[in-house]
Formats: C-alpha cells, sequence, structure tokens
C-alpha cells in the first residue's frame, strides 16, 4: 500500500505552491486519494446498508434464496400485526426507559463523590469502577448467568441477609428477566457514564465553589443552585449518549437470557436476529422491514441528539 | 461531625460499593480455580479447597481458545489499523483542506453517526457473501472496521485542523509531497489522537459480538473469544469451571491493556465527551 502511493507521490515540482488561478483539481488529486479509503469503505459497509435495509424491507427473502421477490409494504402490515414484534419493541423502551436514567443519575452520585476533594482514594475508586466498561458483553452475560442461578452468590447473598425468602434466578423469570438484564448493563457501563461525568464536572473553576462555600452554601444547596444549572447542557449530551447505547444491548441479552424466558426481556435486535439468521426459515426481508422500524425510532433519537446538541452548545455560550 | 471523620465515612462507603462492584471478577476468578462441582455446591465461600490450574488448560487446548484468542487478536489488530489508517488519512483532508463534496460528505457523517449495528447486519452479510468473504477474517475484519468510526475521523481532523500552517509549507520547500507530509511530518504529529483512536477501536473490536457471531456462523475455525465463549456455553454447559477459566482468559487481554494504558484510556474517554 505504501510503496503504491509512494510511487503516484512524485509531486509535480514545477507547479508553484501557492499558484492562483492554476487548475486547482489537478493540483488536489491526492485529497481524493486520501479520501477513497474511507469513501469506499464508509460507502460499501455504512450507506449502502442503511439504502439496502430499505429495499430489502420490501421483499419476501427467505434466507437460503438468491434473492427476494417484491411484495411492496407486506412485510409492514405483517409487523403491523406481529404481537412479537411490538413485544420486542415494547421491551427495547422498557429498556431505555429503565435503564437509562438509573445510569446517568447513579453516575452523576457516583461522579460527585468521586470529584470532591476531600474524598480518599479517588484515582483507586475510579479505576475500580471502570473495570467493567473494558469486559466483553457477550462473556459478561454469560457470567452472569451463572451469578444470578439460583443456587449461584447472588441469590445465596440475598437468602442469606434476609432480603429474600427463597432462592431465585432473576434472569429466569419472565416477570424480572428484563429488569435483571438492565440492572447487569447498568453495571457493566456505569463507569464510562461516570467518567463523562467527571469530565463535565472537571469543567467547573474551582473559585465557584469556593464562592459557594464563603456564601455558606451547604453541599446540598451548592449541588441544586451551583452545580445543577452548569451541568443540564452536559446532562443533555450524556443522557443522549447513554439512549443510544442502549439500543444496543444484543451482546449482554442474547447472552444473559436470549430473550427469554417466553419473549419476556427479548429487545428488538434480538427479534431482528432471530428472524433473519435463527429461525427455521430465516426471513431476510421481514426482519428488515423490522430493523427499517427500529431505524426510524433511532433516526428519531439522532435528531433529537442534534437538536439537544444544539440547544445545550446554545446554554454553554451563554453561561 | 468534623471533616475528616466525615471524609473517612465516605471513603468506607465507597470501599463497600466498590468491593459489591468488582464481587463478578472476584467470583470468576475463584471459580475458575474450582472443580466444577465447587462452584456452586460451597455457598459464597470464595477459596476454592485446592487449586485446579487444570481448568485453564482444559479450556486454553481441550475447548480451542488457543486458536479463538489468536482469531481475535488477528481481527481486533487489523480492525484497528484499518480504522487509524482510514481516519487519520480522511481526518487529514477534512480538516486542512478544501475539496468539491465537504460539506456533503460531513453531512453523511452526521446523518449516519448513531446508526446501531443491529439495524445493517443483514446487507451486510449479504454484501460480504457477495464479495466471496464470509467465513474469513478480511471479512470480519471489513465488516468492523471499513465503516463506521466517525468518531475517529472527527478527533483527527479537528486536531489536524489546529497545527499550524506553516509545517506543510515548510515540509513543501524541503520538496516533500502531500504524501510525504502526511507519512512523515502530520501522521507523527497526531500520535494522542492515533493513541486515542487505538484505544477505542480496541475496545470495540475486541468485545464485539454480533457482526463476528453471525459471520462465523458456519465456520467454526473463525469464532472469536466471544463467540466461542457462547459456544462452549451450549456444548459444555455443565463445566463450570471451564467456562470461568475461559471467561477470564477472555477478558485478561482487555483488562490489561486497560491497566497499562490507564491514564490514557480515562483522558480518551473524558475528551471524546467534551468535543
Amino acid at each position: 500500500m505504501t510503496t503504491l502511493l509512494d510511487k503516484e507521490a512524485a509531486p509535480p515540482r514545477d507547479v508553484p505552491a501557492r499558484g492562483g488561478g492554476r487548475s486547482r483539481g489537478r493540483r488536489n488529486w491526492w485529497i481524493y486519494l486520501f479520501l477513497l479509503p474511507t469513501v469506499i469503505g464508509y460507502g460499501a459497509y455504512t450507506v449502502y446498508p442503511l439504502i439496502a435495509s430499505w429495499w430489502y424491507a420490501l421483499l419476501d427473502w427467505p434466507g437460503f434464496a438468491r434473492t427476494g421477490t417484491f411484495v411492496g409494504l407486506e412485510n409492514f402490515r405483517r409487523l403491523f400485526e406481529d404481537d412479537l414484534f411490538w413485544n420486542a419493541f415494547r421491551n427495547s423502551l422498557v429498556f431505555l426507559v429503565v435503564a437509562v436514567p438509573l445510569r446517568v443519575g447513579l453516575a452523576l452520585a457516583l461522579a460527585l463523590v468521586l470529584n470532591s476533594r476531600r474524598t480518599p482514594f479517588r484515582g483507586f475508586f475510579r479505576t475500580l469502577f471502570f473495570l467493567p466498561v473494558v469486559t466483553t458483553g457477550a462473556i459478561v452475560g454469560i457470567v452472569f448467568t451463572l451469578l444470578l442461578d439460583a443456587s449461584g452468590p447472588i441469590s445465596l447473598g440475598l437468602v442469606k441477609s434476609g432480603l429474600l425468602d427463597s432462592p431465585a434466578n432473576f434472569a429466569a423469570n419472565a416477570g424480572t428477566s428484563l429488569y435483571a438484564g438492565i440492572a447487569v448493563w447498568v453495571w457493566k457501563w456505569l463507569g464510562i457514564t461516570l467518567i463523562y461525568w467527571l469530565a463535565a464536572l472537571q469543567t467547573i473553576p474551582q473559585d465557584i465553589h469556593e464562592a459557594a462555600l464563603v456564601d455558606g452554601a451547604g453541599a446540598w444547596r451548592e449541588f441544586r443552585h451551583v452545580t445543577l444549572p452548569l451541568m443540564v447542557p452536559f446532562l443533555v449530551i450524556i443522557t443522549l449518549i447513554d439512549t443510544v447505547a442502549a439500543l444496543n444491548v444484543f451482546d449482554l441479552m442474547q447472552t444473559l437470557t436470549a430473550g427469554g424466558p417466553s419473549f419476556s426481556s427479548e429487545v428488538i435486535e434480538i427479534y431482528i436476529f432471530r428472524t433473519a439468521f435463527q429461525a427455521t426459515v430465516p426471513e431476510l426481508g421481514y426482519a428488515s422491514a423490522a430493523a427499517v422500524l427500529f431505524g426510524v425510532l433511532t433516526i428519531a433519537l439522532a435528531v433529537g441528539q442534534a437538536v439537544g446538541v444544539r440547544w445545550a452548545r446554545g446554554r454553554m455560550g451563554t453561561s | 461531625m468534623t471533616r475528616r471523620r466525615r471524609s473517612w465515612l465516605t471513603g468506607i462507603v465507597l470501599a463497600v460499593v466498590a468491593a459489591v462492584w468488582v464481587y463478578p471478577f472476584v467470583w470468576l476468578v475463584s471459580a475458575s480455580l474450582k472443580s466444577s462441582s465447587e462452584v456452586f455446591g460451597k455457598g459464597l465461600d470464595l477459596v476454592p479447597a485446592d487449586l485446579r490450574w487444570e481448568n485453564y488448560a482444559r479450556a486454553w487446548t481441550d475447548v480451542g481458545f488457543a486458536s479463538y484468542m489468536i482469531n481475535t487478536v488477528v481481527i481486533t489488530l487489523g480492525t484497528v489499523f484499518l480504522v487509524i489508517v482510514r481516519s487519520a488519512l480522511a481526518g487529514y483532508v477534512l480538516g486542512r483542506h478544501d475539496f468539491a463534496g465537504k460539506k456533503a460528505l460531513i453531512g453523511i457523517f452526521l446523518l449516519t453517526f448513531f446508526i446501531p449495528e443491529g439495524y445493517t447486519i443483514i446487507p451486510i452479510t449479504q454484501l460480504t457473501d457477495q464479495l466471496h468473504l464470509l467465513n474469513t477474517h478480511v471479512g470480519v475484519i471489513l465488516g468492523l472496521g471499513a465503516g463506521g468510526h466517525v468518531a475517529a475521523t472527527l478527533l483527527y481532523a479537528g486536531y489536524f485542523r489546529k497545527l499550524p500552517k506553516e509545517l506543510e509549507e515548510c515540509a513543501e520547500l524541503d520538496g516533500a509531497g502531500p504524501i510525504t507530509i502526511f507519512f512523515r511530518v502530520m501522521l507523527p504529529l497526531a500520535w494522542p489522537i492515533t493513541a486515542t483512536v487505538f484505544i477505542l477501536t480496541f475496545l470495540f473490536a475486541w468485545n464485539v459480538y454480533l457482526l463476528p457471531l453471525v459471520f462465523t456462523l458456519s465456520d467454526p475455525d473463525l469464532r472469536t473469544l466471544a463467540v466461542g465463549m457462547t459456544v462452549f456455553v451450549g456444548e459444555q454447559s455443565t463445566d463450570w469451571s471451564g467456562l470461568a477459566a475461559a471467561a477470564v482468559i477472555s477478558l485478561v487481554p482487555a483488562v490489561a491493556v486497560f491497566a497499562v494504558l490507564q491514564r490514557r484510556f480515562v483522558d480518551s474517554i473524558a475528551g471524546a465527551v467534551k468535543q
């Protein structure tokens, strides 16, 4: 690769470096060479799949066939009547609505403690809380199937401490499986949100804190009237980052519960995976239609993100 | 309550919470050294009766985690290399030069910033199949690194934009062409961004699950650690200690990289959110 580039690199020496009227296109051919890997790669692996999904969504395409037959909006009509699709959709929304505030809120509380100069061993604690972030989601899911087993340590510990009457497996119970997944997800990712918050808190100048002390504000009042208003723009950004992250939970949920028992924790990604790759008759078109509906939701969130960031930037500019 | 006492109290509460936080890892390491019947048979006791290192040997050779490890390393390094080269080249051009279509390119980047992988996995699989790259390392690496990673490109663009214009002018006077300037001057200067992109991409590629799973459904020789773990669960569902050992083997490299580059990890992530 490098040798190929070097050979072509011989620059046209006679062209003056800043010659105004000279054909810019000829002189700047290398710009497009530099862009080539990204344009081809991004085009083929990000933009094309986005467009292709919409096309696939209009096809009846059993997985073993070379290609599908056009059926128009039939897949979408079927999706609207598919209880399992809406079940998965609802599970994904519940996941979002419960897990994101938990992750953002707990991380903020922890960040406030770890940001205080009076807290001992701050760096050490930060490292411990960050540790789960670097681990593999799929493996965390498997390890927690053991930890959450009815005869495993979590159940035993809860029974021994009197918080639980009899041993229970929260991941294998239809009423709690989704929430078990949420708890593990918050555990795994809290550390990264903690780092976001610590970075945000670092932007508050130390003299503001001192001014609050001089004015006799207690810890709570300082947080409520000084820290919190300054943190609002970051709250928007961090919440939106974590919201998008909450749509990427396939690895953890597939290995922890595989959507079960009886679809009680099946999020939309597992639904798509199951329909496209695991069914006895894989339905690529139908799964694509589900992905497209899912994508519309994500795009709506991305638009919310753009609006939110713009608003946050405005606030940062004025404060 | 005096300040000193209060800070000690905070420390103790934090220590308890942190102990709960890392408990799963402690339990995992302990289980990996027990016998399988001991894992669930001995209640909350974390200390193994005797250390059974053979669990690791079993996971490494019999179950095939040695080859899963090689696959994961190859795929991770390939993806990291691809993302760094591609993002640095594009970031350099985006950060320092004007060209036709620049606005359109940035617009496309921003529009597609947050596409979750579950959304495009079907067309990516079809594309890879048509390129005859399904069930190859290259196919997985392209799937993971060729698209996406807009953040890496934008980080490079932001960094290159801030470098002084004189750098190129001097190099041009010395007769260097744009490609020499980039590889000899610009890319070395951007090492902090390269470190950040390395860390973020390494984490992503080492831990990714869906794409390797789908791409290797029909070829066990290509399994990564994450995929291998799930297969292990399906096939040997009662070998708890072997499973725990395999999990430790899979998690250690990423934790080791984190331990070595800890400071930079935190700065990278903090820097990314401030952008």
